[in-house]
This record gives structure tokens, C-alpha cells and sequence, in this order.
């Protein structure tokens, strides 16, 4: 009998939630009340009732009374949900509903595959919500957990409060860690997203004493990638300082042959041979802590490759270095089994080359930094925080807490949190990083707004659509990360032989030792030790494997910034190799919806009065070209007036009573019907449609008055789009569905020579394949959606991007921004890309096999010219360095296509 | 020739072919998924290699690769499967699930961006 019973926070009276007189929302949990009087109270000071209460450990939900000193059961169970991440399959379920069941404290567990959330209740006394995130993740599966900073005013003096302010924050349901930084006086908190709002944590903040500030933009966590690659960075870069200060008096005193380099000779004069003796035994100890601090990764690198039957650089790197110190410690300790005069050490080489390429390496790590650069960029557009509407107040919530549906407001200059629709309030918003577009585009209510982008003066409200992992940036960003992954079909190529290039190499610098050993000038010994040395160092694996991927990485960065979204390496290839692109007409080269262009009024009637009475008549119809004439009208300033009397008539037009006159607007059969007399307006209206347009008469009180016309126009930069496309050697074809008159004559206006009319929807793919006769690579443009299967049957389908719809799944490429600029720059960018893939490759495949042979001492029979190992590490380091460098040159690529608007993203 | 020359080449040309045989020749055995209601689920430890690399599954089965890279080379930083467009980064220390359903017959190799580390995942 007893439902549901909820307390009223101030008088502590059990109620029910249905017959409750008043409901707050708070901190994320929802609040009842007995009476008006309560829910005041309430609302003078809500945190002072709101706080959840403290147990000590896990939290709860039920607030205890403050006027009646009511304490809630703290023994009864809570609930939580977790949204999970991963779940692909139905029978996932089970695996996440079974882990969490098996914890103890667990009650019951159910995870719905739709919503891709658990729902469990649990015993707070006995299981924490941290655990059962842990076993979710140990199951496989990820939970949504987002995490936020705040800085703590005043400012933290005491060890005690850091584990007071913790503990406090531990207690809200849904944190599951929280890290106070005394230091800073920062708080990190990570929690299961959706479940704790940013009011709880000020709150239980708070109730320490303590004062949240907002949160912490600038300290927010750097880039997972930048922090691992600056990581990496400076650990090659104390390697490197390390290997140095050793190599240099390790130089220094490993030629006594050459006086003027060898150092002792400055305070002894004539080194003796015991002096020279302890000093290369001392130089063997000192290289020892180089290979094994400095060199340590390629040592242990490779190593596991070894166990994996693989070898890379490391292995070569690894071989060549301890290859020279063995060598040199057995010519050192028993020189005799050397033949005469071949026993020399040479330790510079193990240290020198260490320092070298692990250099080169910390420099390859900067570069490629750079390279990746545009995917941070787009991370960086995400908005901190968002404003959204609780209980019909502004309050400022990190935004991985907005929720679909939420109500966000947005004032001049503020950045968009989400993705959404504007529902009140009008604006101006710079798209330009998303789309590429540099104009501000002007919204009002019902348009879409994107995440990321910049609102300019005007101030509106939007309901969220998507968040998180939906929103058009994230896509992006994930697109971006997916492509920038791929594989180009040239590197495919490359793989092949990269399997068989390191044991090749290792086989090479056998045969050299051979070579040398047996048919070496004396010493051969010695050179046969060297040159296999120099071989296995000057041989660098990177520099061909990295060559395409770089390339790749940098031009789909580059892409994006303009907002082309190349979806893959093998998308980007064909792109460079495209002779034709065929362009849909409607939405593609034209606005896809009609505008008013031409306003003949008869003789004795005036444009504006003629205006007036069409679209006044018009202006009850949906019709989307009654419409155009509408809006046109308003855009001319003419006042629009409601019809007193409206009647839509299928397949004619409109009657409708203006200003007590019967207008009529519509075709030649409407003017039939009411036998109005038209002949004088026949050679306009011929002649609109020769122009493509679509007229229509306009009668008053049974006299034709003018003929309008409207007509899908252009976009503004198709014309130079076309152009540039044109420029590049390509093939521009027009396809529509409409008639050859209506076609050639946009196709005239942008430059377009070729047109295919009349092609119905589906046979649109039957056309492309046509075109793909010969070898010829076809690029299709259209919208992604009805010319789907056209976009799928060319060799590269590019997607006119419909505001947040980023991932067209039929497209290889999006154009975020509906210009046609995109198209050519796509195209130029890949063929950029290409062409600087191929220059990396040739290069490297230049430097290895002119490199090797060199090394090998090939030079060494005609010119007497024999590698120097250090040589050798250093060349080695500078190609892989060179192959990043190439790549990002890209970044500087200017594109003909954007020539006007260059820049204005970066 | 003398006793050490014979002694020198022959060792070398030995170690050519214990390169050509182990790096080249050498055929790895597959290991052979265990399956965790439904899903054949294996932990893939990528240090310098995939460990194991040759993964065995069985046809039209969900198949999960759990991915933990315990290094901070950057080769490895990324894991490719390119036959089947997928790929994920792989943050150090982190475990990331690569998932999809082979619903065909044959192998679908996987390896790091720059093609030195690899691996395949037999599908019987």
C-alpha cells in the first residue's frame, strides 16, 4: 500500500512523489516537497539541504532533514547508471551484466544493449563504484568517465584539508577519483559521465570550507599524444646528453695515430703504450652505461623483435654498436689472435653512434609532433565548458556534462559547446574551423549549429542533439585519426619490402665481412670489421617505412583544416589520380532550393505591386517555390500581408483574396482554367525558361499581370571552383535529373561544357561506370544520400556534408562545407600529398641502396674512400629526420582553390 | 686458405641462412582463441612485436583483440588492420579493444603505421 514514499529536504515528511507540491532539481537529484513554503526555504539556500550525506564511503542519494534533524536509512541500496562503451554485440551484455553481478555488494546488474548502459543497484556500505568500473574495463569494455579540474580558493595550507576536500568529493556517487594538488591548489576529479554534475562537487567542496573556482581551462589535460610524444622527447634528449659528454673524450683519446686529434698528446707529448693501453680499457668501461642507458631501447627493441622472428632498426642499430665494442674489447684484452695490426679498438663508434641516432630520433619525435598538428588543432576547438538552463537558470557545466536535450546558451563570442538546433534567438557564426568557410553564416531558430565553432554578436538558445562522441567534431577528429591510420595502397608496396630489408641488410653486412676478410688489402681484418659495422649502422629502415605515413598523416591533416575529410589512404591516392569528376547539379553546383530571380510585370503594373500580390498570395502555401517567391518578396523589403481568402490548387498554383482583389499564381493551366488571357506574356516567359527558370503568371481579378520566376541558383564559388578543376587537367561533367534545356543552361553560367540531363536518380551510378570506360578514374560529387550509390560506383565519391552528418557512409571524401571548393582542393591536396610520398620514398630508397654499397667500401677499390661508421650513424639519423621534415612541408601547402579565403583557420 | 678462413667463412655463411630461415622461413605456429560468452577475446601484448601475433579464430564469430602496448617506442603507436579498414591508436600502458567479425575464410593481417611489426589473424 505504501508506494514510493519520498522526504520533503526541510520538514523531513514522508510523501509521495506524485502528490508532491513542489520538485526541484539539485545537484543532479531531484528534490519533493509537502508545500510551497518548504520548496522557498528550499530554493533561499538549496546546498544548505542538498548536501548528500557523508558515510564515509560509497554516497547517497536520500538527503537527510535539516529542520527536523530527520537522518535517512543508509542502509538501503542505491542505484547507478553507467553508460558503457564498446558494447558491440548483444552477447556483450551478458559478459558486463555477469562481471558486475559477481562483485560483492552487487544486488542486481542489467545492462540494456540500446542504450548501451548498466543499470545496477548496489550496497554503498559494501561496493563503490570505482569497482565496478574496474571489473566493466577488466571485462573489456570501457565506461564513459570524463574527467574536470577546478581550482580551490583560498588557497590549500594544510596536508589534512587535501584529504578532507578528497574524501568529500569521493562521497558523491559517480566520482571515482579525486586528486587534490596542494601545489596549485587544483583539484582533479574523474567521474563516470552523467552522473555528477559540476554543482554536486561545489557542493560537497564546499562543505569543507573551501570555495570552488571555475573550472581550470588552462590546466586542462594536455593532449594524451603531445604530453606522451614531449615525454619521449626529453627522455631521448637526456639519452642524448648522457651518450654525448662520453662520446667526446671517448674521441678524443681513440686515435693515437692521429696526434693532432688525440688529447693526451697535450700533456705528455708522445703517449706511451701503457698510457694508450689504460685509456681504451678505461674508454671500454665508460661506453658500457652508453649502451645500456642511451641505447637501452635498442637493445631491449630489438630483442623482441628477435623473439618475434622480426627485426627492425633497432636490431641493426643494437648489432652494429655492440658489434664494435666486442670486436674492440677482444682486440684490447687478446690481441694476438688478430693478425698484425688489426687489433685496434674503435669504442668512439659504439658511442658516438648511439648519441647520433638517438638525436635523431628525439628530433624525429618533435617533427612528427608537427606533423599530427592539425588533428591537435581540432581537439584544441572543443569548448571547456557550456551554459545551459537547470531550472530556468544559467549555470556553467563542463561540457562533457551537457546532455542531449539540454538548453544551451550562447552569448557574442562565446564558443559553441555541442551540437544542436537554435530554438530561439538569431546570430551570425564563424564556421571557418570546422567547414573552412571564412564567412560568418547566419542562423536563426531551426538551423543547426556545430560544435566548436565561434557564435559573433548576436546572443541565442539551442536544444543539444549531440554530445560527446557524437558531435560533428568528434567525428571529425575520430575520421581524421582513422585516416591519418590507413594504409595507401603505395604503402602496401612498401610493406612488402620492408618485411624483407633489415635481415637483407644483415645478410649484406656479412657478405661484406667476407668480402673484406678474404680479399682485403692487409689489415682486411680490421676494414672487414669496420665496413660490417658501417653497414649494418648506415642502413635506415625508418626513413622507407615512414615515408608514406607521414606524407599521409600531413595532407589528411591538412585536408581537415579546410574541412575535407579524406577518409582513407586509399581514398587520397585516387583522388590524385582522378581525370574526371562528375558533379550533380542540384545541391552540388546550385543551393538545391529555388530563389526568386525575375520579376516581368505586364504593361501598366509595377514590380513592387506585382511582388506584392504574388507573394502575398503565396503566403500561405508550403509549396517550396511559392516559398522562394515569398522569401525573395521580403528579401526586395516588400511587405507581405496575409491572403483573406487561400486556396492551394495541386499541380496549378494559388487563388487567394488580397486586399479584397482575387490574385492568381501558378502555370499556363491555372491561367487556363480561369480563362485569363495570356498571349502578351508568352515571349517572357519563353524566354525565362530558356534560361532554366521556372515562371509563373500572375493574374489580378482575371488579368494577367507579370510572370515571376524562380530558379535554383549557384553557389557563389562554383563558378571558380570549376575553374580551378578545370586548370588541374580535369574533366568537369554536369549530371541531373533535369531537362537538357534546364541543364545546359547552369552548365553555361559555371563553365561546364559537358552535361548528361534526364538522368534519372537510379540510373546515376549506370552513368558514372559509363565514364570509367577506358581506365579513366571517375570522381562523383553529390549530396551522399540520393546519389548514394552513384558516389559508391566512381573510383573517389565526395559528399556535399550536410551540417553535422560528418561520416557519409558512402563517401571516400566529406566536404564539411558545401562549397565546391572543397572538390578541388581535395583533389590538390592529395596529389600534393602523393607527390611528396613519392619524393620521401625515392629519397630514402636513393639513401639506402647509394648508402649501403657505399658503406660496404664498394668506393674503396677505385677512390680509396671508406665510410667512417660515425659518418655513417650520423646519415642514418638525418634521412629518417628528412622523411618527417618532407612531410611537413605540407603544411605550408597553399592551394589554388583557397587562394582567397588562405588561412584564415590556422 | 688457411684453418681460420675456412673456420670465418663458413660461420658466415651459416648465419646467412640462420637469417634467412628464422626471419624469413620460419613459420609461427597460431594461437588459438579461448571464448568468453560468444566473444573470442585475446590480451595482445605489443612490446617491440604483438604477442602472440598469429591468432586463430573461427569464422562468423565476434572476435575481440585486446591490445596493451607496454612500450613507449613510437613505432608501435599505432595498429593497423588494413584489409579490413581498422585501426587504433595505442596509448602506453592503455588496453584498447579492436573488434569486428570475420565472416570469411583466410587471414587478415594487422601491423604497426610503418609495416615493421606484425602480426595476422587466421580465420579457420
Amino acid at each position: 500500500m505504501v508506494k514510493d514514499m519520498v522526504k520533503d529536504p526541510i520538514c523531513g515528511m514522508e510523501i509521495e512523489p506524485e502528490a508532491a507540491a513542489a520538485r526541484r532539481s539539485h545537484m543532479g537529484h531531484t528534490f519533493y516537497f509537502c508545500s510551497t513554503q518548504c520548496a522557498d526555504t528550499f530554493d533561499a539556500d538549496p546546498h544548505q539541504y542538498a548536501h548528500p550525506v557523508m558515510d564515509g564511503n560509497g554516497a547517497n542519494l536520500v538527503v537527510g532533514s535539516a529542520t527536523t534533524g530527520f537522518n535517512p536509512d543508509l542502509s538501503s541500496p542505491l542505484q547507478i547508471e553507467l553508460s558503457i562503451a564498446g558494447l558491440t554485440c548483444s552477447s556483450c551484455v551478458t559478459t558486463v551484466e555477469h562481471s558486475l553481478r559477481a562483485l560483492p555488494g552487487v544486488l542486481e546488474a542489467e545492462v540494456n544493449y540500446a542504450l548501451a548502459q548498466a543499470h545496477v543497484t548496489y550496497d554503498p556500505q559494501a561496493v563503490g563504484v570505482s569497482d565496478m568500473v574496474n571489473v566493466i574495463k577488466k571485462a573489456g569494455y570501457d565506461v564513459g568517465v570524463s574527467e574536470t579540474r577546478a581550482r580551490i580558493t583560498p588557497g590549500l595550507h594544510c596536508g589534512s584539508c587535501v584529504s578532507l576536500i578528497e574524501e568529500a568529493l569521493y562521497d558523491i556517487p559517480g566520482v571515482l577519483e579525486a586528486t587534490v594538488n596542494p601545489g596549485t591548489d587544483t583539484v582533479l576529479v574523474r567521474y563516470v559521465t552523467g552522473q555528477v554534475d559540476f554543482a554536486a562537487m561545489q557542493a560537497a567542496l564546499e562543505s569543507t570550507g573551501y570555495q570552488v573556482a571555475r573550472p581550470v581551462a588552462e590546466e586542462e589535460p594536455v593532449d594524451e599524444e603531445t604530453a606522451a610524444h614531449e615525454r619521449e622527447y626529453k627522455s631521448l634528449m637526456r639519452k642524448f646528453w648522457f651518450a654525448a659528454a662520453i662520446s667526446i673524450p671517448v674521441m678524443l683519446v681513440a686515435y693515437p695515430e692521429l696526434p693532432w686529434l688525440y688529447l693526451p698528446n697535450l700533456f705528455v707529448g708522445e703517449a706511451s703504450e701503457t698510457l694508450i693501453q689504460t685509456l681504451f680499457i678505461l674508454s671500454a668501461i665508460v661506453t658500457l652505461p652508453v649502451m645500456a642507458y642511451s641505447g637501452r631501447q635498442f637493445f631491449t627493441g630489438g630483442w623482441a623483435a628477435f623473439k618475434h622472428h622480426s627485426a627492425d632498426m633497432n636490431t641493426l642499430i643494437a648489432l652494429g654498436t655492440s658489434a664494435a665494442w666486442i670486436y674492440s674489447t677482444v682486440a684490447l684484452i687478446i690481441p694476438s689472435i688478430f693478425p698484425e695490426g688489426t687489433a685496434t679498438p674503435f669504442y668512439d663508434v659504439t658511442a658516438v653512434v648511439i648519441a647520433l641516432v638517438v638525436l635523431g630520433q628525439a628530433l624525429e619525435v618533435r617533427a612528427k609532433g608537427q606533423t599530427s598538428q592539425a588533428i591537435r588543432k581540432l581537439i584544441d576547438l572543443q569548448a571547456k565548458t557550456a551554459r545551459v538552463l537547470r531550472d530556468g537558470r544559467e549555470v556553467e557545466i563542463p561540457v562533457e556534462e551537457v546532455l542531449v536535450g539540454d538548453v544551451v546558451v550562447v552569448r557574442p563570442g562565446d564558443k559553441i559547446p555541442v551540437d544542436g538546433e537554435i530554438i530561439d534567438g538569431r546570430s551570425a557564426i564563424d564556421e571557418s574551423m570546422v567547414t573552412g568557410e571564412s564567412l560568418p553564416i547566419d542562423k536563426a531558430p531551426g538551423d543547426e549549429v556545430i560544435g566548436a565553432t565561434v557564435n559573433t554578436t548576436g546572443s541565442f538558445k539551442f536544444r543539444a542533439t549531440k554530445v560527446g562522441k557524437d558531435t560533428a567534431l568528434a567525428q571529425i577528429v575520430k575520421m581524421v585519426q582513422d585516416a591519418m591510420g590507413s594504409k595507401a595502397p603505395i604503402a602496401r608496396l612498401v610493406d612488402q619490402v620492408s618485411h624483407y630489408f633489415v635481415p637483407t641488410v644483415m645478410i649484406i653486412s656479412i657478405l661484406t665481412f667476407l668480402a673484406w676478410y678474404n680479399f682485403g688489402p692487409s689489415q682486411a681484418l680490421a676494414f672487414a670489421v669496420v665496413t660490417a659495422v658501417t653497414v649494418l649502422i648506415i642502413a635506415c629502415p625508418c626513413a622507407v617505412g615512414m615515408a608514406v605515413p607521414m606524407s599521409l598523416v600531413a595532407g589528411v591533416g591538412k585536408g581537415a583544416e579546410h574541412g575535407v575529410l579524406i577518409r582513407n589512404g586509399e581514398a587520397l591516392q585516387t583522388a590524385s589520380k582522378l581525370n574526371v569528376v562528375v558533379l550533380d547539379k542540384t545541391g552540388t553546383i546550385t543551393k538545391g532550393k529555388p530563389e526568386l530571380t525575375d520579376t516581368v510585370p505586364a504593361q501598366g503594373f509595377d514590380e513592387t505591386a506585382l511582388l506584392r500580390f504574388a507573394a502575398s498570395a503565396d503566403h500561405l502555401s508550403e509549396h517550396p517555390l511559392a516559398q522562394a517567391i515569398v522569401t525573395g518578396a521580403r528579401d526586395r523589403g516588400i511587405d507581405v500581408v496575409e491572403p483573406d481568402e487561400f486556396d492551394a490548387i495541386p499541380g496549378h498554383g494559388v487563388e487567394a483574396v488580397v486586399d479584397g482583389r482575387q490574385v492568381l499564381v501558378g502555370n499556363i493551366k491555372l491561367m487556363r482554367r480561369y480563362q485569363v488571357e495570356t498571349s502578351r506574356l508568352e515571349a517572357d516567359v519563353k524566354r525565362l525558361q530558356s534560361e532554366g527558370k521556372t515562371a509563373m503568371y500572375v493574374a489580378v481579378d482575371g488579368h494577367a499581370v507579370g510572370v515571376v520566376a524562380v530558379a535554383d541558383t549557384i553557389k557563389e564559388d562554383s563558378i571558380q571552383a570549376i575553374q580551378v578543376m578545370k586548370e588541374m587537367g580535369l574533366e568537369v561533367i554536369m549530371l541531373t535529373g533535369d531537362n537538357e534545356r534546364t541543364g545546359k543552361a547552369i552548365a553555361r553560367q559555371v563553365g561546364i561544357e559537358r552535361v548528361l540531363a534526364e538522368v534519372l536518380p537510379e540510373d546515376k551510378a549506370k552513368e558514372v561506370h559509363m565514364l570509367k570506360q577506358g581506365g579513366r578514374k571517375v570522381g562523383m560529387v553529390g549530396d551522399g544520400i540520393n546519389d548514394a550509390p552513384a558516389l559508391v560506383e566512381a573510383d573517389v565519391g565526395f559528399a556535399i556534408g550536410t551540417g553535422t552528418d560528418v561520416a557519409i557512409e558512402a563517401a571516400d571524401i566529406t566536404l564539411m562545407s558545401g562549397s565546391l571548393k572543397g572538390v578541388a582542393y581535395a583533389i590538390e591536396i592529395s596529389r600534393a600529398t602523393m607527390r611528396n610520398a613519392k619524393q620521401s620514398l625515392v629519397g630514402a630508397f636513393g639513401y639506402n641502396s647509394l648508402g649501403i654499397p657505399i658503406a660496404a667500401g664498394i668506393l674503396y677499390p677505385f677512390f680509396g674512400i671508406l665510410l667512417s661508421p660515425i659518418i655513417a650513424g650520423a646519415a642514418m639519423a638525418a634521412s629518417s629526420i628528412t622523411v618527417v621534415s618532407n612531410a611537413n612541408r605540407l603544411r605550408f601547402f597553399k592551394a589554388k582553390s583557397f587562394t582567397d579565403t588562405a588561412e584564415v583557420t590556422a | 686458405m688457411s684453418i681460420a678462413q675456412i673456420i670465418v667463412n663458413v660461420t658466415g655463411i651459416t648465419l646467412i641462412a640462420l637469417i634467412v630461415w628464422y626471419f624469413w622461413l620460419y613459420r609461427k605456429e597460431g594461437v588459438q582463441v579461448a571464448e568468453v560468452s560468444g566473444v573470442q577475446q585475446v590480451q595482445i601484448k605489443v612490446k617491440g612485436g604483438y604477442d602472440p601475433d598469429v591468432i586463430v579464430v573461427k569464422r562468423g564469430k565476434p572476435v575481440r583483440l585486446l591490445f596493451n602496448r607496454q612500450e613507449a617506442a613510437m613505432c608501435s603507436e599505432m595498429v593497423v588492420f588494413d584489409k579490413i579498414d581498422k585501426s587504433a591508436k595505442l596509448p602506453e600502458g592503455e588496453t584498447v579493444a579492436v573488434e569486428f567479425t570475420p565472416d570469411k575464410k583466410g587471414e587478415i593481417p594487422f601491423q604497426c603505421q610503418m609495416g615493421m611489426l606484425r602480426g595476422k589473424v587466421v580465420v579457420a
